[in-house]
């Protein structure tokens, strides 16, 4: 027997999207794919996209679940505007997806699933893949649940059980096109389903004959290698936002000494940090699921005064139920951090979906004048090392810090260069231990909120401190001594005091990316849309366009050259997936006429339409 | 559950929680919890005789004065940790239980105590109230009940009285109360007891079995509000109707009450309810004995529901529930031990990079 050798093809980046019903399992075939990659040695960026619901009516546009993966063998930003390769599992995820694709693109279709209900179903009156609708496009009809129940005929498995593995299947073709390793994908399989072990060898058994299949079928004439991409030296994993933002927090609570303490309350899409850190228990990590969203953060606050370091995780929905106590925390000058995994909103908005849209309500969503610094991670892998620096600044200035990463973030993944234990920041505060102030009479007394005189943090004398009792509240309190005042002139320092300590937080000055210094437009970010701004400014430059960008991590307060950099450039343009929250405090604070592009869809950004919005700015200049 | 609870046997052991408390080194008397701060409460408030009772209790602790922490929320009484010479939380309204369990549940050291009131605990702080009971958080929770909004100047409160007739009720209140004791024993409460501002030595009593109880415990005080909702108690005082109106409960003694303890309460055969009787050397011997280390927390509801809510006529005064259950602290400290003897102390490094890795070199 001879085999027909396949023709392969060098690409440098591929953009492949898996879709799907919510029970298809498409989220762990793109993981499982995303790993695969990642062992590789390409650089990648993905996009998990499913809905709220656990199950959605089966067969259904609202049902469709999906994961786009951008791997390339060059450094990338983005999981990719439009995907080359799109993997139908059924006429659902193909209608709802076809508009995204390129024409010309790669479509892998499970033909088993378009019979008649099923299309009716989704508003198809003919097969698509029959009535010529889809010439534009590369199709690839694959009877994939038929070859998946082919392949396990023998495994005595019932036909419902089989049938589930047709996604493994599809993983294994997919692998084979694109020379991905697979030997990690079986042994996960086998570890996932040690408990069943008849389904671990029907899944590796799938998803051998779905790489077997494309080895052999002439349909899948071409293969595709896309070389590693040439990362900086290191050690390297793929993480997601909210693993890399739980491992943050740990590594917060070693470095500093302290034990760490999470309050929280189940909220897509933050729950993966709750679930994440209860597994770390050997690290003294204590992690309490309240009875709600108050009580989450009540008690991070309560450990705190007792000098653990204090966190609660949630999203918009919840930080607007932990406002007051956030306002307490300011009040009672302890570390705390909140964690705000913004999703759409308002409201219950879109649990699933990403937005920026919680900026302003962390920045002022409080009674009082409460202000409250806020840190935020501009990739997945990013969201590590915004933890640490938002637990630095609430342990070095005692004062409840926002982390704002949100639902793209959190659910998409990059590789991430693996830091050593001794490069990571040092954490370590002393608590107080001695009284600090002389009394007339020559006794000496502790003052709770006698300050330190370059950061302005109140000392912090956890209970258990022999000599250092004190009394702290929400109630205005008299400078320094800390006891009850109703008194005018002490309320306006107190006020003028606490942002004052807020304003003076230092935090590295914003760096510009202005190659040639001759832009004369300024593109900046916060947050998640590093990725896609990033991406836009390359391809305007490439294009010959000339642009500066810069992106800022701290929020509050902001870095102390941003007034500077603004005013250097002749138009400024923020974009950001909420209705221009950052161009409001850019334009109020530095009286400056920056221009929002915003988007509010629950997705990123795509790199062609900033590019574009770029180029209309910097046209007009 | 044999795994969590009985590693070391710490969860149920009520001396071995108090033990954790270090001592106190110098020999503290009421003057030493007393701190520099006016009390600013009305004169004739139930709170002074309270607050007075706790300064002279916690010497006899015996802990060492900067490991006691009061937490409060919102209200008159919530002034509290001002007056008390150890460390103190005024927090916000409703909220100290949930706070306090975050101090408890990671400071094993501490003897962390919570004060609110009925306003604070029951109807803004209703759910941490009821969820920190579940829970069995080692926490002391000190719930002053005067049956009305002093702090906001005089509106009906969840204790109030059907009818209450106050500033936002000018035709009086239609919401049935809260009976606090009802309630803390169906949120599964393992201590729960009820005392009277005016006597300082059967609330010196009930404080000290709550303190040395592993757990959560509830102590509702019945407080007088003399500006707003003044005598609400009296009959529970006045020396003429007090021996009638109180049913005192004391563990092991038969439940009689009544001048010369002619009246004791039963359970009536037939609808196993209770009932208050004339004791007589026949029906004697049928009078409950009070035993308030029941597993089943029926008969001490039922005397929950005794008193008449509106005289306050056959209220029972004392330990209504104290058993013996695992405590979240202990449990959570347990499993936290378990993970490390499992696992081996957390290491970072290898943390981070976890199992599936690779180079560029
Ligand atoms: S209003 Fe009532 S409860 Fe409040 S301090 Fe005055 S007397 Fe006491």
């Amino acid at each position: 027997m001879t085999r027909q050798v396949k023709q392969v093809k060098q690409l440098d980046r591929v953009i492949i999207r898996f879709a799907g019903d919510s029970g298809d399992g498409m989220q762990l075939t793109g993981d499982r794919f995303t790993s695969e990659t990642a062992s590789f040695g390409n650089d990648l960026s993905t996009l998990p996209n499913f809905p709220a619901e656990i199950r959605a009516p089966a067969g259904t546009l609202p049902g469709v679940s999906s994961f786009q993966l951008h791997f390339a063998d060059h450094d990338i930003l983005t999981p990719g505007d439009a995907p080359h390769v799109l993997v139908a599992m059924n006429p659902a995820a193909l209608k709802a997806n076809i508009p995204d694709l390129p024409k010309g693109a790669e479509i892998i279709v499970n033909t088993d699933e378009f019979g008649k209900r099923a299309l009716s179903k989704v508003g198809y009156d003919a097969n698509p893949l029959e009535d010529g609708s889809l010439q534009a496009y590369n199709i690839h009809p694959v009877p994939l649940t038929t070859l998946t129940l082919e392949a396990l005929a023998d495994s005595g498995l019932a036909r419902r059980d089989a049938e589930r593995a047709k996604n493994m299947f599809a993983l294994g073709l997919l692998s084979w096109m694109y020379h991905r390793p697979t030997e990690a994908t079986e042994g996960f399989l086998r570890q996932k389903f040690a408990k069943k072990p008849e389904i671990a060898e029907a899944n590796v058994t799938a998803f051998k004959a779905g790489w077997n299949f494309g080895e052999t079928t002439e349909d899948f004439a071409v293969s595709y290698e896309v070389a590693p991409a040439r990362l900086p030296l290191g050690t390297y994993r793929n993480i997601s936002g909210n693993l890399a933002l739980a491992y943050g927090l740990i590594a917060a609570g070693e470095r500093s000494g302290l034990e760490l303490f999470l309050g929280s309350y189940p909220i897509t899409p933050a729950s993966d940090v709750l679930h994440e850190l209860s597994k770390h228990k050997n690290f003294r990590v204590r992690t309490f699921q309240a009875e709600d969203e108050i009580a989450g953060i009540g008690a991070a606050l309560g450990a705190a005064f007792g000098g653990k370091l204090g966190v609660t995780t949630t999203s918009g929905p919840g930080v607007a139920l932990k406002s007051e106590t956030i306002g307490l925390a300011v009040s009672l000058e302890l570390p705390l951090l909140v964690v705000d995994i913004q999703r759409g909103g308002p409201s219950t908005g879109l649990p699933t979906k990403t937005e920026q849209a919680d900026l302003l309500q962390a920045m002022y969503g409080r009674n009082g004048e409460a202000p409250v610094p806020i840190v935020a991670p501009a990739t997945p892998s990013d969201c590590f090392d915004a933890a640490i620096e938002a637990a630095r600044i609430a342990l070095a200035y005692r004062t409840p810090v926002f982390l704002l990463s949100d639902g793209y973030l959190a659910n998409g993944s990059e590789p991430w260069r693996i830091p050593t234990v001794e490069s990571l920041p040092d954490l370590r505060v002393e608590f107080a231990t001695a009284p600090n102030h002389v009394n007339e009479d020559g006794t000496e007394s502790f003052w709770p909120y006698k300050r330190d005189p370059e950061t302005l943090a109140r000392p912090w004398a956890v209970p258990g401190t022999p000599g250092l009792e004190h009394r702290i509240g929400g109630i205005e309190k008299q400078d320094g001594t800390g006891n009850i005042s109703y008194d005018p002139a002490n309320h306006d320092f107190m006020v003028r005091t606490r942002q004052a300590k807020i304003d003076g937080i230092e935090v590295p000055d914003l760096e510009v990316d202005d190659p040639d210094g001759a832009a004369r437009t300024l593109v900046i970010g916060w947050g998640s849309t590093y990725g896609p701004i990033t991406a836009a400014v390359r391809r305007v430059r490439s294009a010959g366009g000339e642009v500066a960008q810069a992106h800022l991590r701290h929020l509050n307060p902001f870095p102390a050259n941003l007034g500077e950099v603004l005013a250097r450039y002749d138009r400024v343009l923020v974009p950001e997936m909420n209705l221009g929250q950052l161009a409001h405090l850019l334009r109020a604070k530095y009286l400056v006429d920056a221009q929002s592009f915003t988007q509010v869809r629950g997705l990123p950004f795509k790199a062609e339409q900033l590019a574009a919005a770029i180029e209309e700015v910097s046209a007009n200049v | 559950m044999s795994e969590v609870n009985g590693s070391n046997g710490a969860s149920l052991n009520g001396h071995s929680l108090l033990s954790l408390v270090p001592k106190t080194e110098v020999d503290r008397t009421a003057k030493d919890y007393k701190t520099d701060q006016e009390v600013r409460w009305c004169p004739g408030c139930g709170d002074y005789a309270v607050l007075a009772a706790v300064q002279g209790f916690m010497p006899t602790l015996g802990l060492a004065k900067e490991n006691v922490v009061f937490v409060s929320g919102i209200g008159c009484s919530s002034r509290f940790p001002y007056y008390m010479n150890t460390y103190g939380m005024h927090s916000i309204h409703g909220r100290a239980p949930a706070i306090a369990t975050g101090l408890a549940s990671s400071r094993p050291d501490l003897s962390v105590w919570v004060v609110t009131g009925d306003g604070d605990a029951l109807s803004i702080g209703g759910n941490h109230l009821i969820h920190a009971l579940r829970r069995n958080v080692n926490l002391k929770i000190l719930l002053f009940n005067n049956r009305i909004y002093g702090l906001t100047k005089g509106q009906y409160s969840p204790t109030s009285e059907v009818g209450k007739i106050t500033k936002s009720t000018p035709m009086g209140s239609l919401d049935q109360p809260f009976n606090p004791i009802s309630l803390a024993l169906g949120a599964e409460a393992s201590f729960v007891a009820r005392t009277i501002d005016s006597d300082r030595k059967h609330l010196t009593s009930v404080l000290q079995a709550a303190a040395e109880h592993p757990g959560s415990a509830l102590v509702e005080i019945y407080q007088n509000c003399n500006i707003f909702n003044d005598n609400a108690f009296e009959p529970l005082k006045d020396r003429s109707t007090k021996a009638e109106a109180i049913i005192p409960l004391e563990a092991g003694e038969r439940i009689r009450f009544g001048a010369d303890g002619g009246k004791g309460v039963v359970r009536d055969a037939e609808t196993g309810e209770l009932r208050v009787v004339e004791v007589t050397p026949e029906n004697e011997s049928d009078v409950l004995v009070h035993d308030p280390h029941a597993a089943s927390p029926v008969t001490a509801w039922a005397l929950s529901r005794i008193a008449d809510p509106d005289t306050l006529h056959q209220t029972p005064i004392g330990v209504f529930r104290d058993v013996k259950r695992p405590v979240y602290d202990t449990l959570m400290r347990e499993q936290l031990d378990l993970a490390v003897d499992k696992k081996g102390p957390g290491d970072l490094g290898s943390l981070l990079t976890g199992s599936d890795t690779w180079t560029v070199a």
